[in-house]
């Protein structure tokens, strides 16, 4: 590979695939259904009024931040357990903890956007809330982790070890609404005594919420690590091309000392 | 419907959010793609 091929359009093909354009068209007609469903079809909640079509959005983008950085977990583990042989397993965790940012983030605003209707305010020292963004906060770190290191080897390395550290807050978080005395109602779906308190429609629409969530993540994740993969790719093939740079010019430079007129002769 | 102002702007706030991440990967990834030959991406 030359210098040259660098800056000329050698690829065709992007990050899109036929498999990631069929989850991205069933993700957009699962998003369109649940949508539909939140505004128009589901019924008001008899206490929460109509700010309930809130957690058709919220609850969903709250589970898929859990699955994310269960993914970055396990991810991470069978990175650092096979940690010589490919940095395909730490681009899927760095892709997923960084999908998982977006849905933490988004189930906190979202959050607090139905707790200024329901409790009267934006925001509450409360347990499930502060242990959410304490969570939120040390993916973040995770995110920052994995930008400090330009060695990727040393980077999956030390990210995994984050990870699998960061992986034991999201029962905290689960939990705390049972652990401690909190504002933040407990579980309506998976909750210890397996009751789901929930009318038919509302549950349906709350789980198509949570299948349309799982497309637009696994759609994004796969599409981020491919990203991943080439800006590793381009790293690695602007130093070969560089090294071939470097010895074409030494060779160069000798080549001319050799010469009968650079030896004075 | 009560507090339309606010249910709205969770929606908007959440997919606005999610497609904004999805073009800017997607944009990027067409930039960078077209620097480095098809043979070298293992997933074509």
């Amino acid at each position: 590979m030359t210098g040259a091929a660098l800056t000329a359009d050698v690829g065709t093909r992007g990050t899109g695939t036929f498999v990631t354009r069929a989850i991205g068209i069933a993700a957009l007609l699962v998003t369109a259904w649940v949508v539909i469903s939140a505004f128009f079809i589901t019924p008001a909640d008899v206490q929460q009024g109509d700010s309930v079509r809130i957690m058709y959005a919220h609850v969903p983008a709250a589970w898929i931040a859990y699955l994310a950085f269960i993914t970055t977990a396990v991810a991470s583990g069978v990175s650092l357990a096979r940690r010589h042989r490919t940095l395909g397993f730490d681009r899927v965790a760095g892709a997923s903890a960084e999908v998982g940012v977006l849905f933490m983030g988004l189930a906190l605003v979202t959050g607090s956007l139905w707790g200024r209707l329901t409790w009267g305010t934006f925001w509450q020292w409360d347990p499930r809330l502060t242990t959410t963004l304490f969570l939120f906060v040390t993916y973040v770190g995770y995110l920052a982790v994995r930008n400090i290191d330009t060695d990727p080897r040393r980077r999956a390395k030390r990210s995994a070890v984050l990870a699998l550290l960061a992986v034991l807050e999201i029962p905290l978080v689960h939990f705390s609404v049972v652990l401690w005395r909190s504002l933040h109602q407990e579980a309506s779906v998976l909750n210890t005594d397996g009751d789901v308190r929930l009318d038919d429609m509302m549950l349906f629409t709350l789980f198509s919420g949570v299948v349309a969530f799982t497309l637009i993540f696994v759609w994004l994740v796969m599409h981020r690590q491919r990203l991943a993969a080439l800006r590793d790719l381009e790293q690695g093939v602007g130093l070969d091309a560089a090294i071939a740079a470097r010895r074409g010019e030494s060779a160069a430079t000798v080549g001319s000392s050799n010469t009968p007129s650079s030896r004075g002769a | 419907m009560d507090d339309i102002g606010f249910i709205l702007a969770s929606w908007l706030i959440s997919l606005g959010s999610i497609a904004l991440l999805a073009v800017v990967t997607v944009r990027r990834a067409k930039k960078l793609a077209a620097r480095i030959p098809d043979d070298a991406k293992p997933w074509l």
